[in-house]
């Protein structure tokens, strides 16, 4: 109601506007381009602005202190902390209007556009209207709103051009008007009285706080909107049978009467699958990583530390893609011809090459971070065992990885859940088929691959097909989760034994 | 070598007044280093970190059932000597030991001798407590399931009590054997080491400084404890207290610039030094 209220107002505000200024009339797209100061340019300025304000806060602050007499209060604060205080006065408030402005500013100048319209338009449905307003903008946008056919449309466009208009310049002389302002008050702000520092450093903590919500509202977001598609997919499906079911078919057909019209979602099959793969992948990478982390941390003379484990690091960063088209064309055909030699049948696909090259690619996940938590064992931790008469060998499997071991298990979990979520490989090496086995020879699919397979091509968003990765993503989650968990649980554990 | 660099140690003095009293030669040792059938012994020891000299031309005898303390101003090779004598220093890649070093007259250096099995016979107890990650249990049975010291689950619950009782911690910690050794005080941290280290059954227990972290009452529990091990084994202490060294010890060997400059009684040397740079050391006018 308010707001209905206020845009009348506002309304009124434009159309006097319009009536009195006739240039605005004779050549409203002028004005529109003119007064159209963007956004960017706005916050180059006032980046400008701040700097200033900073260079001139320090400046000031220097000049009062040193006009302070002998006996008086000193300054509280170094000047530097001035200077961020006037910056901070400057920037803030600015900044803070310039972002709601241009987030209303759609909203507001479309709604006022339509209520300008006649009302036989505005009274339509709301997706119409949104239709309607998708076309003025265009229009208005393209420039050429004065030569089309439509009275209404024409109309509406130019008056969607002078609001435009009016806004941007309004928002540059208010966004200025504000730094202006706080700068005048951070400069009134500098005297012995104003703890400066400390009111920097409260700024400072709020705006860690803001980074650090915005990553844990960002996770929690993620969560949420996936959850309330896993129930939208949930009130389809019955949870039961995507949990125990174990057969997954999702294909289903665009009319009820054909054959196999509805799908079936049973998603053991593909946990099963993800499982199979990491399971081979961590049998390949714990031995390797672990072996490679004490040969280096223990053994490795520091030449060829400094040499291997940068070189061990590159795996990391080579793209999955590239180990996907390793495992597809060199792995499997390999492993096929080296099953038939032995008698043995070995699909083109299976689960063993996608797990045998994940495994090669998570090796640095175990061993780089093995190697970090061997080499902080205290080394008073070694002389003592050394001490003993113990040997290398002795103090490393008895003394220096029980002492790392909480580490070298995270190291662990965190490569185990880079392998579940991982995509790439399996889509190229493992397969699509959904086969409830645990033979590594057969071709399987994961959780993740399925993911791809039903949200890639054209999909209407609301059938069965298309939710059923919602509840796959919100499956793997749960089952990432609960490995962290569990990593916790285990270090903590270990922590409270040793510490 | 070793003048010009007292020289330049001398020039960061904060007692330019007394440069004279430190420009002392120092030429060999003066005191006692040497007694009649020694449980272990060096001569001509020199000691090398990569290029730089560390010790220079150490002859020392340790006698059985004595506890000599090695004093001397910090970086002076005290803690780099009492290394010599388990082989530790063989653990640090750059560092070269040249002499004859014996262990009841038996070369410890040779060729054929295992650092290993050398220092099972020559424990070593560290400045900072260094219990490992295990229970006080398994801390103490440490050395005795290395060395196959125990044949069976009862004889090395007694070897575990046994050194427990020894290093006066058992009364404290009997209740509490299964628990971690590092939830322990530093004080007892520090007696489990040395449980552990007396549960091999050495002969010669080497101390780096070994109450240096520790409070008034646990160094008194530990200076005790080493007066009553003398009895069985053959100590060396590396300390920085001049007061324990006169607490605990029946001979001190002062180090300087990496040079052994005196060996006497302690008693000699805290009342009538022979070394002018003793001198300087104990009154408290270096180091």
């Amino acid at each position: 109601m308010a707001f209905s209220g206020l845009s009348r107002l506002v309304t009124e505000l434009c159309s006097t506007l319009r009536h009195n200024g006739s240039d605005q009339r004779e050549s409203p797209q002028k004005h529109y381009l003119e007064g159209n100061m963007p956004t960017q340019t706005i916050l180059i300025t006032l980046v400008a602005l701040l700097l200033f304000s900073y260079f001139l806060g320090r400046k000031r602050s220097i000049a009062v202190s040193m006009s302070l007499n002998e006996g008086e209060t000193p300054l509280h604060s170094r000047p530097q902390y001035y200077g961020y205080l006037v910056a901070i006065w400057a920037g803030m408030p600015a900044i803070l209007v310039l972002t709601l402005w241009s987030s209303f500013n759609a909203p507001i100048i479309s709604s006022l556009t339509v209520a300008s319209m006649p009302e036989t338009q505005n009274t339509q449905s709301a997706d119409s209207i949104g239709l309607m307003m998708n076309e003025i903008i265009n229009l208005a946008e393209s420039g050429k709103a004065a030569e089309h056919s439509d009275s209404v449309l024409r109309n509406a466009a130019t008056h969607y051009q002078r609001l435009q208009g009016i806004s941007s310049l309004a928002k540059t002389a208010v966004v200025f008007a504000v730094a202006l302002v706080g700068m005048l008050i951070g400069w009134r702000l500098i005297s012995p009285e104003t703890r400066a520092r400390n009111k920097v450093e409260t700024v400072i903590r709020w705006m860690m706080i803001l980074c650090a919500s915005i990553a844990i509202l960002s996770t929690v977001g993620i969560v949420f909107s996936v959850l309330f598609e896993s129930i939208h997919f949930f009130s389809s499906v019955p949870p039961t049978d995507f949990l125990f079911g174990t057969t997954w078919s999702p294909q289903t057909s665009m009319r009820s009467d054909q054959v196999g019209s509805s799908g079936s979602f049973g998603a053991v099959p593909l946990f099963l699958g993800t499982l199979l793969i990491s399971a081979i992948a961590l049998i390949i990478a714990v031995p390797l990583g672990l072996m490679s982390a004490i040969y280096l941390s223990e053994y490795a003379t520091p030449k060829i530390r400094a040499f291997a484990k940068p070189v061990l690091e590159i795996l990391a960063g080579i793209p999955t893609v590239v180990y996907g088209f390793f495992a597809a064309l060199t792995v499997a055909p390999f492993l096929r011809q080296f099953g038939e030699m032995l008698g043995l049948s070995v699909a083109s696909e299976s689960a063993l090459a996608a797990g045998l090259v994940m495994g090669i690619m998570i090796i640095p996940f175990v061993s780089s971070l093995s190697d970090d938590v061997l080499s902080a064992v205290p080394q008073a931790m070694r002389d003592g065992s050394y001490g003993m008469g113990a040997t290398r060998s002795e103090t490393i499997k008895q003394v220096v990885i029980p002492a790392a071991l909480p580490g070298i298990v995270g190291g662990v979990l965190l490569a185990a859940s880079r392998a579940i979520g991982e995509t790439m490989i399996v889509v190229m090496a493992a397969g699509l088929s959904a086969k409830m086995t645990i033979n590594p020879l057969e071709a399987v699919t994961t959780v993740t691959v399925q993911i791809v397979t039903l949200l890639t091509g054209d999909q209407e968003f609301d059938s069965p097909k298309t939710l059923a990765a919602f509840a796959l993503a919100l499956g793997l989650f749960m089952v990432t989760l609960l490995l962290n968990i569990i990593a916790l649980h285990i270090i903590r554990k270990y922590r409270e034994q040793y510490e | 070598m070793s003048n010009s660099s007292i020289e330049k140690n001398m020039a960061n003095a904060e007692k330019p007044e007394t440069r004279d009293e430190f420009n002392v030669e120092i030429d060999g040792t003066v005191g006692s280093p040497f007694v009649d059938n020694p449980k272990m012994s060096s001569r001509n020891c020199d000691v090398f970190y990569a290029d730089k000299q560390a010790i220079f031309n150490v002859n020392l005898d340790i006698a059985k059932h004595e506890i000599i303390a090695m004093i001397g101003p910090s970086g002076c090779g005290k803690s780099t000597y009492l290394r010599v004598l388990n082989r530790m220093n063989d653990t640090i890649p750059i560092c070269r030991v040249t002499g004859e070093h014996t262990l009841d007259g038996e070369d410890i250096y040779a060729k054929n001798q295992d650092p290993v099995l050398l220092r099972a016979r020559v424990g070593m107890v560290f400045q900072k407590p260094n219990p490992f990650p295990k229970s006080i249990y398994d801390n103490v049975a440490y050395g005795a399931r290395l060395h196959g010291l125990a044949a069976n689950r009862s004889e090395l619950d007694d070897l575990v009590e046994a050194s427990l009782i020894k290093a006066g911690l058992f009364k404290e910690v009997k209740d509490d054997l299964l628990k971690p050794g590092t939830g322990l005080s530093g004080g007892q941290q520090q007696r489990l080491c040395i449980a552990r280290a007396i549960a091999v059954d050495p002969e010669v227990i080497l101390m780096d400084e070994p109450t240096s972290a520790l409070d008034p009452i646990a160094t008194a529990l530990i200076e005790e404890l080493m007066d009553e091990l003398k009895a069985n084994y053959t100590i060396a202490i590396v300390t920085h207290s001049m007061q324990q060294a006169a607490r605990v010890s029946q001979r001190t060997a002062y180090f300087h610039m990496g040079h052994l400059v005196e060996v006497n009684d302690t008693k000699t040397v805290f009342t009538n030094p022979e070394h002018k740079l003793t001198e300087n050391y104990i009154t408290g006018r270096f180091g």
